[in-house]
């Protein structure tokens, strides 16, 4: 019997066309434009300059502050710039330009295929080795892994939650990689385990992934007896942290916490992958597996794409831009983000690039609220988004705290729900923001 | 029959008198004690509830007043000099006169200066446009369009001009009570002085960025070529992040700057039309 989440969720199309194109290597690209913030907290600070001459795999930027991650060059080459440049979003971010000579690697690196089980490092040595790889979150928020690892004083993890639902219509990059790279998942899975001193481990999939849940389970029942492959009912947004732990332990994360509170950690699975990667090959976040995919696209691909790749490189290594796609988005289509610069290049959480024609992406017209309550029954985290959208658009911050904005996960739920077109998102992600920087303004108890 | 009337007249009246004996009780053992004048200072307040002087509305502005006993910090955009000068003749003390000011539109960006570059389909607000991304445009600093400023204008002073995609003040209208500032994400209008038959230079851009940048996203961005602080004679423009700023304070509206500007971003408000060769007129104070 598969398990689900209790609250809210809807079914959208999954649309997973690209399910069957298998990983290929994405060319060489001849310049790589590397950001320096493409983990969640403080940038990177260089350590390279104009004219140093890097190898792939090399560190180019250092982790500033407790919340962030080093980088490292995706690329071999000569370091060409250090300056501002504006990232998907527009925004000046500061990036390390690197040209491209050949494909040289740091010797300490291990890129042949052996699959290396043993597992000899200590907790401490296992964290160490993610900070200093730059491993961060693959399921989207790009969380610099390692401080997810080792939990606060005085909180004890007891459960590490693995998911692998890949929830988002479309995505199909976390299923290629558990279904030709089961093994090192399962080993990444077993140093977190080993990091986080806990000996239960869960990894959830949906099951419109037969095949990578029938591979999972058979290694795991095979050699690592302790991970147990949970089978999950389709529904979005399963893969959100809170609804994950809710399915899989039935155990709900109070407001404004953390999964730590009630004793679980929650990672992807490409996540388990980078670790695999990065502890037992000595290989650090160069690249990630990139589901390039649209209705209007003649094929489908899956790519393990170097970071620092523009998106026009990219279009051009599929033949250019469709005719019919008029929208660019990294990541699905409920919780990416449209491109709105193509000169911007990819980042660790990359995950998908998705094409959308005119008609796919049209927003209907807005129309008054009915409260038919559709939005209040898709909510996941039991809120009252009509509700919300009022308070927001009369600017009533005071309310909209009370009323637990602060709690939304931005899933898109009451979006794609609403029949009368009204952009609830938009208003109460805006909101959202705004409540939680008075909330952090105001002098700790 | 009767007795049931008489008698529940008789008791509703002694019920309540009773009660209005206590209310008058009550109400004068918790009288709040307030300054009278309050109320006439608030009778002279234009009434508008703006919030422009930086107080909850035209009462407690009036009760600011009252209290303080400099009004040089106190200032009603609304009502202006005229009613300061009321409200101090009244209180019986001093206040110095302060330029009339008006909103000013800093960003030249229209649909051809600023050629769109992708579109935004969202919610239209600018607030909620510039969380989510840079803008439509080359420039990340420029106007988003989306009319914040019109919702936030309680006076009809500020419209969004559809050929141009850019807010347009109305000078009679305009109270200087600084809610399309508060109200705009990219801080594009400023409240500055009205000037001298509302004649007014100002710099209408403030692109950060290098030159080169700023020109290719929009034609008439300050590129801080340095040229206009070169040639005004009273330093009152200063460059700083590669753009100009033009003191408002200093600034003897001499005009050099505006014909010197190669990209045309200083903009110069209610002068007369420029009779070609001619020697300029300068206005002076």
């Amino acid at each position: 019997m598969s398990k689900t989440f209790s609250l809210g969720g809807i079914h959208p199309n999954d649309n997973k066309i690209s399910a069957n194109a298998a990983i290929e290597e994405f060319p060489l690209v001849d310049t790589a434009f590397v950001a320096l913030n493409q983990h969640l907290g403080a940038p990177a600070e260089p350590v390279v300059a104009k004219g140093d001459k890097v190898l792939a795999g090399q560190l180019i930027a250092k982790a500033s502050g407790f919340i962030s991650a080093n980088i490292h060059s995706p690329v071999s080459g000569t370091v060409s710039a250090v300056e501002f440049l504006p990232d998907m979003a527009g925004n000046a971010v500061q990036h390390v330009v690197i040209s491209v000579e050949g494909d040289e690697w740091l010797p300490s690196i291990d890129r042949s295929p052996v699959i290396v089980k043993d597992i000899k490092l200590s907790s401490e040595e296992i964290i160490a080795k993610i900070a200093e790889m730059g491993i961060v979150g693959l399921g989207g928020a790009a969380f610099p892994t390692h401080i997810k690892l080792s939990p606060p004083p005085g909180k004890k993890a007891e459960f590490l939650i693995v998911n692998g639902a890949e929830c988002e219509p479309y995505l199909t990059s976390d299923y290629r990689i558990m279904i030709e790279m089961p093994e090192q998942i399962l080993i990444g899975v077993k140093l977190m385990m080993k990091a986080l001193k806990v000996d239960k481990a869960y990894v959830g999939i949906e099951e419109n992934k037969p095949v990578a849940i029938k591979k999972m389970k058979e290694i795991a029942a095979a050699s690592y007896p302790e991970i147990k492959i949970v089978s999950l009912k389709k529904r979005y947004p399963q893969g959100g942290e809170k609804q994950l732990i809710d399915a899989i332990i039935k155990r709900r994360v109070p407001s404004m916490g953390l999964p730590i509170d009630v004793g679980a950690v929650v990672q992807n699975v490409g996540t388990a992958l980078a670790v695999y990667e990065a502890v037992q090959k000595n290989k650090p976040l160069v690249d990630g597996i990139v589901t390039v995919t649209g209705s209007c696209m003649k094929e489908q691909r899956n790519f393990r794409l170097r970071v620092g790749t523009t998106f026009d490189k990219i279009m051009f290594a599929i033949g250019g831009f469709p005719k019919d796609a008029v929208k660019l988005i990294s990541g699905g289509p409920m919780m990416g983000k449209a491109v709105s610069r193509t000169e911007a290049s990819s980042t660790k959480s990359t995950s998908a690039l998705l094409l959308l024609t005119e008609e796919e992406t049209k927003r209907g017209e807005e129309s008054n609220c009915i409260r038919c309550a559709k939005c209040v029954d898709a909510c996941p985290m039991g809120l009252e988004p009509y509700l919300l959208n009022r308070l927001s658009r009369q600017g009533k911050t005071a309310e909209l705290e009370e009323n637990m904005v602060q709690d939304c996960i931005e899933c898109g739920c009451c979006l794609y729900s609403c029949p009368a077109n009204i952009p609830l998102l938009d208003t109460i992600r805006y909101s959202k923001a705004q409540v939680i920087r008075i909330m952090r303004s105001r002098p700790k108890k | 029959m009767t007795t049931t009337i008489i008698f529940t007249i008789v008791s509703l009246s002694v019920l309540g008198l009773l009660l209005a004996v206590i209310l008058y009780a009550v109400a004068q053992k918790f009288k709040v004690e307030e300054d009278p004048r309050i109320d006439d200072v608030e009778a002279i307040m234009p009434g508008a509830n703006c919030g422009g002087c930086g107080f909850a509305g035209c009462r407690a502005f009036a009760e600011g007043c009252v209290k303080t006993s400099d009004l040089s910090t106190m200032f009603c955009p609304v009502g202006g000099n005229e009613t300061m000068k009321k409200v101090a003749s009244y209180l019986g003390v001093e206040v110095p006169e302060k330029q009339p000011q008006v909103a000013v539109v800093r960003c030249a960006g229209t649909c051809d200066n600023r050629p769109k570059l992708n579109h935004y389909d969202g919610y239209s607000s600018c607030a909620v446009m510039a969380s989510l991304y840079a803008g439509d445009t080359g420039c990340k600093y420029g106007c988003l369009g989306q009319g914040d400023c019109e919702l936030s204008c309680m006076f009809d002073a500020i419209k969004m001009d559809p050929k141009t995609g850019l807010p347009e003040v109305d000078e009679e209208k305009c109270t200087a009570c600084g809610a399309c500032v508060k109200a705009c994400p990219k801080m594009i209008i400023e409240l500055r002085n009205k000037g001298i038959k509302s004649r007014r230079i100002f710099v209408s851009c403030i692109n950060k960025d290098k030159g080169g940048v700023a020109k290719k996203a929009c034609a008439v961005a300050c590129i801080g070529c340095t040229k206009c602080q070169k040639v005004c004679p009273f330093d009152a423009i200063t460059i700083s992040n590669n753009l100009a700023y033009i003191d408002y304070n200093k600034c003897k509206l001499c005009r050099k700057c505006v014909t010197e500007c190669p990209t045309g971003a200083i903009w110069e408000v209610n002068f007369p039309v420029r009779v070609p060769k001619k020697e300029e007129e300068v206005v002076n104070e």
